[in-house]
């Protein structure tokens, strides 16, 4: 379990990243911070793992302050996979998943072996280990990223913006190959987004983040739309308006669901 | 410093003989540069090529070039022509790297919607490249244009009369202030000339900025950011 | 073509390849100076180029300071040199290290520099320590740039050693000014010929040690789109680098 107490976070120019957050990130779910840019989102991801301090409050992982851990030691117990991969450019796709685990005293060879296993795990061919990243289209980067932060076996998986440089098609795939794995695996996940979509897909818990760093609603996909906690959630999630409102129509004594222009989104089964 | 009174003159007259030097070296090694760059910059066979003379010309050493050039031109080892010959190449040495890199630089997006527009190649290169090129290419020019000042003295050890002279002469004589002066003058002029570079680039560039740089350690937005070493 | 002749004949003549002051002892002197000058310059300034290119402190001096002593005349440093510490090689070699500082300074930070902030980030994010951070990502991955530097300060040292011996009795410049001095042209292109190959032949190995070093996955990288992309105006880089050749 992650819990943020009265978290604030100011940067040395004066900007307030995030502004007195409380919120609790239940264990083996996957909380979705979701926000425009500007908003803190990834900021508070990275609180997790010290990438970034706390001006003020506390940061818990299954009650310890995370500000008592050594950074360094920290880190290679959370898995981290960010938007362009951050592959390392210069070593082998098996070299990059290994990382961590060498990092952490592993033996190469064991360290290469579970590094070719998590390949399966991630839907990627062993043919691809000794490439570079370079060599690897967007999409299998992004897997091998995914590869690298599931290495160490972390509880906890933090993802920033993962899907966001992929192109649609490939992103539905990964978000699908993600829910499988979650399914799998029943990982702690911290995910950042802007997709609404995507994270009413992802979450169990959705956090919408509003500029200056404050959480507007923290709850299920399902109770954000049947409750919007104001106005600006509800413009957000787009409740009144295109295919979130749904409402039905009869034809030929079938009921229809239209979305707000009137475009058929499907038939109301009975 | 009573050496420094009595030959206030003589200092002033070099350096004029000595603008008269390099100022010449440094536009003309900008004209050539310039087209020769934008050739480089289109076309990756003349890139590969001009850029690999370009890199042997900069390997050679500035004495060594000042005695061989009048071998191949025909001029006297003291002519303040062959001087300003070997400062030309030394500035496209520098120059027309930095011409193919800064027009390499400008967005291609920005080009093709030029060209989208119905801009000619001509009137592209007036219109958009050559001004969008404009902020790399001044820095350019700036490096040119302090180092030629500075690889101007060299000359006076072969007889071509400039700030360099007073260090030769200060060693010769033993006069540890004439050397000095000639340092001091020698950076004054290169810094006076960076000065006036910088302000007719704003002049003609009032809408370049200094470039803002990351404070590191904190979250990066994304930047595009291309390996081109 | 007939000055060429000269320098050629006095190039070929025996004479000059045996006894005191003859071409293989000459060529030694240069290589063993610029070789000397090299290593203190380089223990001085790479390790304080790293560490201003990995934490980004001290830059802006860093920039002004290069910059600065680019507009430093040469010559002016090895005359005043000369005339403080008096004949010897440790005048000409004390011009000679504080002037190949600001180019191994500048090709250091820009090489630590040149890293990209996503890969440094990642590395950090995995748990690397700041030390792993530098010899495992940052190192490796600047090194083409870390090489150009050392490659531009060490063109710049063989080219001032040549006018170093304007003060000193030693180096391939001597052939030059001992030329002036009796007026014989053939010897002082011979000797700027050997500067000039000297140079060159340096350059090259050090053209190909450049290309030796970019890691296998950022060639990879590189081949298919290498000038398709709008790059980041390099002359920041070069701007450090190039170095007034002197």
């Amino acid at each position: 379990m992650i819990e943020f107490r009265g978290v604030t976070k100011q940067f040395p120019d004066g900007t307030v990243a995030v502004a007195g957050v409380d919120i609790v990130m239940p264990p083996h779910k996957t909380t979705v911070l979701v926000g425009s840019s500007g908003s803190g989102k990834t900021t508070l991801l990275r609180m997790i793992n010290r990438m970034v301090d706390p001006t003020s409050g506390q940061v818990l992982i299954d009650g310890a302050d995370v500000a008592t851990v050594d950074p360094v030691r920290l880190r290679r117990g959370i898995g981290y996979v960010m938007q362009n991969s951050g592959l390392l450019p210069h070593r082998k796709v098996v070299d990059n998943i290994a990382t961590v685990p060498l990092l952490r005293g592993t033996s190469k060879a064991e360290a290469r072996a579970h590094a070719l296993e998590l390949l399966d795990t991630v839907g990627l061919d062993r043919s691809l280990a000794d490439r570079y990243p370079s060599q690897l289209s967007g999409g299998q980067q992004q897997r091998v990223g995914v590869a690298r932060g599931l290495a160490v076996d972390p509880n906890i998986l933090l993802m920033d913006e993962p899907f966001g440089a992929v192109d649609p098609i490939v992103r539905a795939e990964l978000q699908q190959e993600l829910l499988r794995l979650q399914g799998e695996l029943g990982k702690t996940v911290v995910f950042v987004t802007h997709d609404i979509d995507e994270a009413f897909l992802l979450g169990d818990q959705v956090v919408i983040m509003q500029q200056g760093g404050k959480i507007s609603q923290a709850a299920s996909p399902t109770e954000i739309l049947a409750n919007p906690a104001d106005d600006f959630v509800a413009d957000f999630v787009g409740a009144n308006r295109g295919k979130r409102a749904l409402h039905l129509a009869q034809v030929d004594g079938r009921s229809v669901v239209v979305d707000a222009d009137g475009r058929p989104a499907g038939i109301l089964a009975q | 410093m009573n050496w420094l009174w009595s030959n206030l003159d003589q200092v002033g007259e070099l350096i004029l003989v000595h603008l008269a030097l390099s100022v010449p070296a440094i536009i003309l090694s900008f004209v050539f540069s310039v087209p020769i760059g934008w050739v480089a910059h289109r076309s990756r066979w003349a890139h590969s090529v001009l850029l690999s003379l370009v890199a042997l010309l900069y390997a050679v050493p500035s004495l060594a070039l000042f005695i061989a050039l009048p071998a191949v031109t025909g001029l006297t080892l003291r002519s303040p022509v062959n001087l300003v010959i070997a400062l030309t190449l030394y500035g496209m040495a520098v120059m027309v790297r930095t011409a193919a890199d800064a027009f390499d630089a400008v967005e291609r997006d920005v080009l093709q919607s030029a060209t989208a527009m119905g801009y000619s190649t001509t009137g592209r290169f007036w219109v958009v490249e050559l001004p969008l090129a404009g902020p790399v290419l001044l820095s350019g020019l700036r490096v040119v244009a302090v180092s030629t000042v500075s690889l101007a003295t060299v000359g006076a050890v072969i007889g071509v009369q400039s700030l360099g002279s007073l260090f030769t002469d200060g060693f010769q004589r033993g006069i540890e202030v004439e050397i000095i002066a000639g340092i001091v003058a020698t950076i004054a002029l290169a810094l006076g000339l960076d000065w006036v570079l910088v302000h007719v680039g704003r002049l003609l560039m009032p809408w370049s900025r200094p470039e803002v740089k990351n404070v590191r350690g904190e979250p990066t937005p994304v930047v595009k950011r291309v390996d081109v070493a | 073509m007939n000055l060429f002749l000269d320098a050629l004949a006095w190039l070929f003549d025996p004479a000059q390849w045996s006894g005191s002051g003859s071409i293989p002892q000459r060529i030694g002197e240069h290589v063993w100076i610029s070789l000397v000058v090299l290593l203190i310059a380089s223990a001085i300034a790479l390790p304080v180029g790293a560490i201003i290119g990995h934490s980004g402190r001290g830059r802006e001096v860093a920039i002004r300071v290069s910059g600065g002593l680019r507009a430093l005349p040469t010559l002016g440093v090895l005359t005043l040199f000369g005339l403080w510490i008096g004949i010897g090689l440790s005048a000409p070699i004390l011009a000679l290290v504080i002037l190949a500082i600001p180019p191994l300074l500048a090709g250091a930070y820009a090489g630590f520099e040149s890293v990209d902030r996503h890969t440094i980030d990642a590395a950090r994010a995995v748990g690397m320590r700041e030390s792993q951070i530098v010899g495992k990502v940052e190192l490796p991955l600047g090194m083409p740039i870390l090489v150009g530097g050392i490659r531009s300060a060490t063109l710049q040292i063989i080219a001032t050693a040549t006018l170093a011996a304007f003060i000193a009795d030693a180096g391939l410049g001597r052939f030059i000014f001992e030329g002036l001095k009796i007026r014989d042209y053939g010897e002082m292109l011979g000797g700027s010929i050997l500067v000039i190959i000297l140079a060159l032949v340096v350059d090259g190995c050090f053209a190909v040690t450049q290309r030796l070093v970019v890691p296998a996955g950022v060639r990879a990288a590189r081949s298919p789109e290498l000038r398709s992309a709008p790059a980041r105006p390099r002359a920041v880089v070069g701007h450090a680098i190039n170095e007034g050749n002197q």
